[in-house]
């Protein structure tokens, strides 16, 4: 019997990974990983690229199988879970921006774990669909083909889609990636409302400025766990430098971070 | 309107209008699903080891459709399998599999010349021979089809779309898979006395085609293509009758023109859009 999940106390951990080890044939992406994920947390992965951030998504989406250890969703096993109560947001550059959908038809498609036989939509999900568009700002486009919306708009459907079954948990997979910054502004300003909703949110990103300046938690992740806590206090240089390897330059100022590209390391503290 | 009523007394012609309209159809309908999942060689490779199990099923004194049958399944499971782990890619897996059954056919065919012209006519199509069990199978097909279209509708759009994102959100895309595969292998089969092996591919695709350029929404782009794949079917079969042309091959060649005309309709209704603004 799939688990229905009830709890979202703070105590019961979203998200659970006790001695995992992930692996795509004969290599070893990450070794005996322990990980645990508050509810009603808002968290971002960063790392380095093929550092297994996107097979680490994939173990807790349930969708790639681990070769050892546990996974567990607010306590039950993933694969226990039930439909519909892990919302997820691909990465927009694994689209398809051609195929023959409307805006209307990708956020219907978050309905169709209800197991009904009928193609056609009722009149109670159609108002369902059109509350969350108006609610994300793509009502207007609803009919449009999606390739003929905005990046933001593009984000904003796939959002809707994951949340059309109102999740427990949502997974974004580089949810700020291909779009200018106001967009990512937005966007995080977006998923900053939808968690104090109650939501958790776990997603992960290559920009670490629109973490340290949106996100409450952030793990830092390179076939492994580095650290994990508030971006003020993790975003050092030692931890930076062993996540990322060097070349990273990080700026205090007025109580902001701001973190670049740069050789050698060296870290600048402006504080007053 | 003579013309149109005078091929409808021969019951040969009623056999193959019904028939063009059905297979028309159902290819229309499946073939939404092979363009979109970039399957399009795929139906070209089932009907080609199809025809190899036809004649495997012919040397055992089975029926036509069992042999076929058997064998499109088992290139499909086979193709499914090499294809599974990412090392070899679907186009290479189903030129090797569907190529060598193919070849397995025309190699008994070459040792036994009995049933040279029953080959023949799985390669070309014979379409003003259909029969009436021809004619029963066709439209089991057509309308399993359209029943687990019907039913499957929005799992197979989602896995479609997005086969990762659809096994978040529960939906068991092997399954999906395995039973698109059964469906298109069903679909190729009936096809094959109607217009041929060499030609079934254009069938399922041209109308799935045509309809991509007519419309933007995957729920009018199924209609579209369902209509048009029946209704290519029935004028091409007119249009063979009227210029004495074998029958599947003007069925295809009506088709890619419908297709070719339809990519004129977008160019168009931009310009008349923009004469109105």
């Amino acid at each position: 019997m799939p688990a229905t999940l009830h709890s979202d106390s703070p105590l019961v951990p979203a998200v659970k990974l006790t001695g995992v080890t992930a692996r795509y044939e004969q290599n070893v992406v990450f070794d005996d990983l322990c990980l645990e994920i508050a509810a009603g947390q808002f968290a971002g992965i960063v790392g380095p690229t093929a550092c297994g951030k996107s097979t680490l998504l994939k173990i807790v989406l349930g969708i790639h199988a681990v070769s050892a250890g546990q996974v567990e969703l607010y306590n039950y096993p993933v694969n226990k879970v039930r439909p519909g109560t892990i919302g997820y947001v691909p990465q927009l550059g694994s689209v398809d921006w051609n195929f023959p959908v409307t805006v209307e038809e990708v956020i219907s498609m978050g309905l169709y774990t209800n197991g009904r036989i009928w193609p056609w939509l009722s009149k109670q999900e159609r108002t369902c669909i059109q509350d969350l568009a108006h609610r994300l700002g793509v009502d207007d486009c609803l009919k449009s083909h999606i390739s003929d919306i905005s990046g933001g708009q593009r984000q904003r459907t796939f959002l809707a889609r994951a949340l059309i079954n109102n999740p427990k948990l949502l997974i974004l997979d580089e949810p700020t990636s291909g779009v200018d910054i106001k967009t990512q502004h937005e966007v995080l300003h977006l998923l900053s409302d939808i968690n104090r909703g109650g939501i958790t949110i776990l997603l992960t990103t290559h920009d670490l400025n629109a973490v340290a300046s949106h996100l409450p938690w952030v793990i830092c992740f390179n076939r492994g766990v580095i650290a994990q806590g508030r971006p003020n206090t993790i975003f050092t240089n030692e931890i930076l430098t062993k996540t990322y390897g060097g070349d990273i330059v990080i700026v205090k100022s007025e109580g902001h971070l701001l973190i670049a590209n740069s050789t050698p390391l060296k870290f600048i503290d402006e504080t007053p | 309107m003579e013309f149109l009523l005078e091929p409808i007394e021969y019951e040969f012609f009623r056999h193959a209008l019904l028939a063009a309209l059905m297979v028309g159809a159902s290819g229309g309908l499946i073939g939404v699903y092979v363009v979109l999942r970039g399957m399009s060689y795929v139906g070209h490779g089932l009907s080609h080891a199809a025809i190899g199990g036809a004649v495997i099923g012919i040397t055992l004194n089975l029926n036509f459709y069992a042999g076929a049958c058997a064998m499109g399944l088992l290139a499909a499971f086979i193709i499914n399998k090499i294809t599974k782990n990412n090392k070899i890619k679907l186009d290479a897996a189903i030129g090797i599999v569907t190529t060598a059954m193919f070849a397995l056919g025309v190699a008994i065919v070459s040792k036994m010349r009995n049933f040279k012209q029953n080959f023949e006519a799985a390669l070309f199509g014979n379409i003003l021979g259909i029969t009436e069990q021809d004619l029963m199978i066709i439209g089991l097909v057509a309308l399993f089809t359209l029943i687990t279209m019907f039913i499957t509708y929005r799992t197979l759009l989602f896995s479609t779309f997005d086969n990762e994102a659809a096994r978040v959100f529960g939906i068991k895309t092997d399954s999906v898979q395995l039973l698109f595969s059964l469906l298109l292998t069903f679909s190729v089969i009936a096809s094959l006395n109607v217009i041929g092996v060499t030609m079934v591919a254009a069938t399922l695709i041209a109308p799935a085609m045509t309809a991509r350029m007519l419309t933007d929404r995957f729920s009018r782009m199924i209609i579209y293509s369902t209509i048009i794949g029946a209704v290519t079917g029935v004028i091409g079969m007119y249009l063979s009758y009227i210029f004495n042309v074998a029958s599947g091959t003007t069925i295809v060649l009506f088709s890619v023109l419908v297709f070719a005309l339809s990519m004129l309709v977008r160019p168009l209704r931009n310009l008349y859009r923009s004469r109105q603004y």
